[in-house]
């Protein structure tokens, strides 16, 4: 095999791999969306504040230590304990929970039956909320993510690929980050979960039967409040293993919260409505991304990873609004 | 909570009040819907809501199921003065609905939509759902069966894994009647259960009709235009025009009101 279609085909693994990390974060959109017809502009920032709770329960930090020092002019920071990894993420779980069950009775038990756009701007002010709580909780510094996963490149691979190269040319194997691969494994299994569980349970079906009809879903005795509640709680564990992910891979900060524009174009593309629409819709995101700049960006001066996806999604926009597995929106007249 | 309409409509013999609206009045801003409204619905009957479009027939059915609040007049349900309540909650009281322009869900498959009706007797909670075997998947199983029994008594089992959205028309209205009848209600109510059916798919559903009637003892209410069905398969009737009740009783005794001739032939203005 010749260099450069091995370079290619290691082109399109990252990709693939990228692609997993945009649709991890899709996913929560879809979710909620498809629920309750809510745009949940505070996703992203829910990976965030998820992610920054996960490192602050692992290192022992206390909660609003900089505003209790502040107040009464103490001086403390840490409870002195590191917790396992395993322990961390399940209180960070609670704390998720916790907060879809605050959101219910704070924000949505108020406006049901609202324009959606009124809801919007409901989780726009929810977004900027929680942004101030985490920094309030937990320090606004940046954080370093460590639950484990391993970094660096997966030698294995590179040491297995490095002979398939044809004889006398220079190629030293394929480059997969170890990170990207687990995150891949978890996508993966996170989302046969969601299905299974969609499908095959009394809760799972409420959700369904919610997302197609809601007076429908009240006439058989299904409390709409109740499955606001599990989809926001779920959305915000998927929150968290996306900030969980791209915290380890780029350190807990603002910026993480900005993912979420990268899961737009994703989701015009697989459709709003669609979980499979935003795993493959996120693949095909990643991987064109990944093969455009190694194909066409040296020409024109690289850095097109940054607008790919968005150039992508304004042509889906112009020829495909609904997206590839969204519903087709026909009214009658 | 679990479904408790059984336990509820247990002392009730057949023939006695299951329900009874006094007096209701409902209005949306100016608009009078219904004005002070009363009738009672007895143990095993049929009892059809008639009146021309607009007459509030099917605001009766959402006061009765809970999607609507009346600003007067109470609801009694098994001998017991109904307090205000959600509709979901209604719905574990053992009351079951179908609605007028179908209210299926669309992306799921008629067996799933029938599924979706047992929900108020399945009782595990999402920790159990979300571990799956045990409790979750031996109640899966139960509700099942309940299903499969339903699918047969409909004669709808070779739709079983379509996509409702998929159907045509009549048979939709037919899945809607299993969800319904799924929650096994002690009450059902159906709001134009043939609307936009031909002759022979309204045979079958009169005869579905008055099967449920027969084998499963349940009191239905039910709105329907076609009048030659309403006299065939009602027990009573009570006809509503624009929001009030002009006439109740047997079909022989609705038919000769004059009230009711002239709301549906019209009065000549003098």
């Amino acid at each position: 095999m010749s260099p450069d279609f091995l370079n290619t085909i290691e082109v399109i693994l990252n990709g693939l791999m990228a692609g997993v990390m945009y649709s991890l974060v899709a996913l929560g959109f879809v979710l909620i969306f498809k629920a309750s017809g809510i745009f949940n502009y505070a996703q992203g920032v829910m990976a965030l504040f998820a992610a920054m709770t996960l490192v602050g329960f692992q290192t022992g930090q206390v909660p609003f230590s900089h505003l209790i020092n502040a107040v009464f002019g103490t001086s403390i920071h840490s409870f002195g304990w590191t917790l396992p990894a395993v322990v961390a993420v399940l209180l960070t779980v609670v704390v998720m929970i916790l907060f879809a069950i605050l959101v219910e009775r704070l924000v949505l038990k108020h406006l049901v039956n609202q324009e959606p756009i009124i809801l919007f701007m409901a989780t726009i002010g929810l977004a900027y909320f929680m942004e101030g709580m985490g920094d309030l909780m937990w320090g606004s510094e940046m954080k370093i993510l460590d639950v484990g996963v391993p970094q660096g490149g997966s030698l294995w691979l590179e040491e297995f690929t490095a002979g398939w190269a044809t004889e006398g040319s220079t190629y030293y194997g394929m480059y997969i980050d170890r990170l990207d691969i687990v995150a891949t494994v978890v996508a993966i299994v996170l989302v046969i979960s969601l299905t299974l569980f969609s499908q095959y349970t009394r809760t799972g079906r409420a959700l369904r039967a919610v997302a197609d009809d809601h007076q429908a879903a009240l006439s058989v005795g299904i409390s709409l409040r109740k499955i606001w509640v599990i989809v926001w709680a779920i959305a915000g564990i998927v929150a968290m293993v996306a900030g969980i992910m791209w915290g380890a891979k780029s350190g807990v900060q603002f910026s993480l919260s900005l993912i979420a524009l990268k899961a737009l174009p994703v989701l015009i593309l697989g459709g709003f409505t669609s979980i499979p629409g935003a795993i493959i819709g996120g693949l095909i995101i990643g991987v064109g991304e990944k093969l455009f700049e190694y194909g066409v960006g040296p020409l024109i001066g690289g850095a097109t990873e940054n607008w790919f996806a968005y150039v992508l999604a304004l042509i889906f926009l112009v020829f495909r609004p609904q997206g590839l597995f969204g519903d087709k929106i026909i009214e009658r007249v | 909570m679990k479904n408790h309409g059984t336990s509820l409509v247990s002392n009730i013999e057949p023939g006695q009040e299951v329900l009874s609206v006094q007096n209701i009045s409902l209005s949306f801003g100016g608009v009078k819907a219904l004005t002070d409204i009363s009738f009672d619905l007895v143990k095993g009957e049929v009892r059809a809501i008639i009146g021309p479009n607009g007459a509030g027939k099917s605001s009766m059915l959402n006061v009765i199921n809970g999607f609507y609040h009346p600003q007067e007049g109470e609801v009694f349900y098994c001998g017991q003065k109904r307090n205000a309540m959600k509709p979901h909650q209604i719905a574990h009281q053992g009351i079951a609905r179908t609605f007028q322009n179908i209210a299926l869900f669309k992306g799921m498959s008629t067996l799933d939509n029938i599924m979706t009706g047992r929900f108020t007797h399945m009782k595990t909670n999402v920790l159990q759902h979300a571990f799956w075997r045990g409790p979750a998947e031996q109640e899966e199983i139960e509700n099942r069966l309940k299903v499969e029994e339903i699918i047969d008594f409909l004669e709808i089992q070779t739709i079983r894994k379509t996509p409702v959205g998929r159907l045509p028309y009549g048979l939709q209205k037919r899945v809607e009647l299993g969800r319904a009848l799924a929650a096994e209600p002690v009450l059902l109510l159906l709001d134009e259960p043939m609307a936009g059916m031909n002759i022979e798919e309204k045979e079958d559903m009169s005869r579905f009709i008055l099967d449920v009637q027969e084998e499963f003892g349940t009191t239905i209410a039910l709105i329907e235009h076609d009048m030659g069905v309403v006299m065939d398969i009602s027990d009573r009737v009570v006809v509503l025009d624009y929001g009030k009740k002009i006439g109740d009783g047997t079909p022989d005794e609705v038919r000769n009101n004059q009230a009711v001739i002239d709301a549906y032939l019209g009065v000549p203005h003098e």
